[in-house]
């Protein structure tokens, strides 16, 4: 396991340019349910804040402000990127994807049929002691799709 | 009587400590002596924990093959043996810091020190508010109105149990602002320490900014209020040369994983007239005189602060790490530490986009540097460290508020122990060069 396998270019690139950051210079779809999650791992410090908003069974926006490795971050711009459009069904089921792979100790392949970019935090699960870092907005996701959906 | 191994450092003499010297110290740790994902391990993290040498793990071994029993309490050869080196080892511990056999107490670590005095401290109000106890646990109690001062750049174990004995007390926690550069405010700390200042509580040498703090002046401050003092010599005593009398403290704790022996021993150093009537922390065996249905009557300290079976094989532990730092020398390791720390704080300064936190090269600090690298997340400098088989520690260090005050939320930091060589120092510097390149920042 190579520490490139770990960072690859795309959670690079997605922990600089990070989709659905910035909480307050988004506002939520008018009509929609949100839900909102704040999430912080006390071991690292990594903290995020995460907004979903639902109408008509549909994932409209991701929002979040967060701060952390590039690990953390990189993985709640994906989440991000992701869910949007997707139906609440659909990010359930993938969430619940992630949190498989992510806790295999990679013994569970990524299928980018299923997971898109974050296919890219499989050599994740290989580094226990980051696990909660690739994990930590996507908890907050389903926190806040539960909420927006109840 | 299984042999002990002999420290290489005891066939040295006075000269000063150099990568030849550290080479033949590293022989005595087995655990250094790994790879890590490939490469030869590189142990930085000793101000989190050290390592152990191997007399010290066959000290703890040799207890357990040749002599475990209860100690005090018994009266057979196994139990008279146990009793024997587990106050044996008190004495050498005492001896190692200056202070009195009678005065030092074991616990499980510096937390529990801390915590032993911040409750015997709430333990002293509801004693002395029942007339229980000597009269002079009055001049002890801390009630609203009086306050207790700590420091910006405390531990968490140092802070913590000071905001909860105000709670409890109902006293007012204050604290020594830090200054940009890493030392503490010492003009504004005339102030803050001052009538109502019942304790003082600060550490030695800071675990993030490796600040030493000047003792002497902030104990002078107490003195004028009379207000005690409680001691966090964690980095100090393991590195330093400390002398508990001589830094007049009324309090001192440190811990015996962070100076070559185990996990679950530490020392608590209190004046014997403090200790003597302080309510005990913890009650129950072997701490007792005369117990009756409804009441007991506690010893003097040391063992009215060591109730139940004790940790006795790593007292013995500690002391054989005692032995083995004095054989080496402690002044001799804190000079080739502050080589490595200068080395090391030097080294990072002139690397493009590191900030190091705390007292500038050049300034007196102790053998650990931690630092900040713009762009990139300390966890993610940890993990591209560790892959070069790199060991330092990441994250808050256990200091929230001194990282809040220095604006950040996590940093990264090496620090040095006596099995550190310049090389060691190099390769870091040299990885943490490429550390932005790397995550493209």
């Amino acid at each position: 396991m190579s520490l490139d396998q770990l960072y690859q270019q795309i959670i690079l690139d997605h922990s600089k340019q990070r989709h659905g950051s910035g909480l307050a210079d988004t506002a939520a779809p008018e009509g929609a349910a949100t839900g909102q999650s704040h999430q912080l791992n006390p071991v690292c410090g990594d903290e995020v804040t995460l907004r979903l908003a639902v109408a008509d069974g549909t994932v409209q926006q991701i929002s979040w402000d967060g701060a952390g490795c590039s690990i953390s971050m990189a993985s709640a711009s994906v989440l991000s990127e992701l869910g949007e459009g997707m139906s609440v069904a659909e990010l359930h089921s993938v969430i619940d994807n992630f949190r498989e792979v992510l806790r295999s100790r990679g013994k569970v392949q990524a299928d980018p049929e299923i997971l898109g970019d974050a296919a890219a935090f499989e050599g994740v699960a290989r580094y226990a002691a980051r696990v909660k870092c690739a994990m930590i907005s996507w908890v907050a996701a389903e926190d806040a799709l539960n909420q927006a959906t109840s | 009587m299984t042999a002990v191994s002999t420290p290489a450092s005891l066939q040295r003499s006075v000269h000063a400590m150099d990568n030849a010297e550290v080479l033949r110290i590293r022989n005595d740790f087995p655990v250094l002596d790994q790879l890590v994902n490939g490469k030869p391990l590189i142990y930085l993290d000793s101000g989190a924990t050290s390592q152990n040498p191997l007399s010290v793990i066959e000290a703890e071994q040799e207890y357990y093959e040749q002599r475990n029993a209860a100690v005090h309490r018994g009266a057979h050869h196994l139990a008279v043996e146990a009793t024997e080196v587990f106050e044996d080892a008190r004495q050498t511990v005492a001896d190692f810091v200056g202070a009195q056999y009678e005065e030092t107490v074991w616990t499980s670590n510096a937390t529990e020190g801390l915590n032993l005095i911040s409750y015997a401290l709430s333990n002293a109000a509801l004693w002395a508010a029942q007339g229980r106890g000597a009269s002079a646990l009055k001049d002890l109690v801390i009630g609203p109105g009086d306050e207790i001062v700590v420091t910006e750049m405390e531990h968490h174990a140092n802070l913590i149990p000071w905001q909860e004995l105000a709670f409890r007390t109902g006293a007012t926690l204050k604290y020594i602002p830090v200054s940009d550069d890493g030392t503490l405010m010492l003009d504004a700390a005339a102030d803050i320490v001052g009538e109502r200042t019942k304790l003082l509580a600060f550490t030695h040498a800071s675990n993030v900014l490796g600040t030493i703090n000047p003792v002497a002046e902030l104990v002078a401050l107490a003195r004028r209020v009379g207000a005690l003092v409680v001691l966090d010599a964690c980095q100090s005593v393991p590195h330093m040369a400390v002398n508990v009398k001589e830094l007049d403290v009324d309090f001192a704790v440190f811990s015996g994983h962070k100076m070559l022996a185990p996990t679950g021993v530490g020392v608590l150093y209190g004046k014997q007239e403090l200790l003597d009537v302080l309510p005990p922390f913890l009650t129950g065996g072997s701490m007792i005189t005369t117990v009756t249905m409804e009441r007991a009557e506690y010893l003097p300290a040391p063992q009215r602060f060591e109730a139940g079976t004790q940790r006795i094989s790593q007292a013995v532990a500690l002391a054989t790490a005692v032995n083995y730092l004095s054989e080496t020398g402690i002044d001799r390791i804190h000079a080739w530490e502050t080589t490595l720390g200068q080395r090391l704080v030097k080294g990072l300064e002139s690397i493009d986009g590191i900030r190091v936190v705390g007292p500038a090269s050049g300034s007196e600090r102790i053998g650990l540097a931690a630092f900040d690298v713009a762009g990139v997340h300390a966890h993610d400098v940890g993990q591209f460290l560790d892959d070069r088989g790199i060991a330092v520690r990441v994250g808050h260090h256990c200091a929230q508020p001194l990282h809040r005050r220095l604006g950040l939320t996590a940093t990264t930091r090496a620090s040095t122990y006596l099995y550190n060589t310049t090389d060691d120092v190099d390769a870091f510097l040299d990885a943490v060069s490429g550390v932005r390149a790397y995550f493209q920042a």
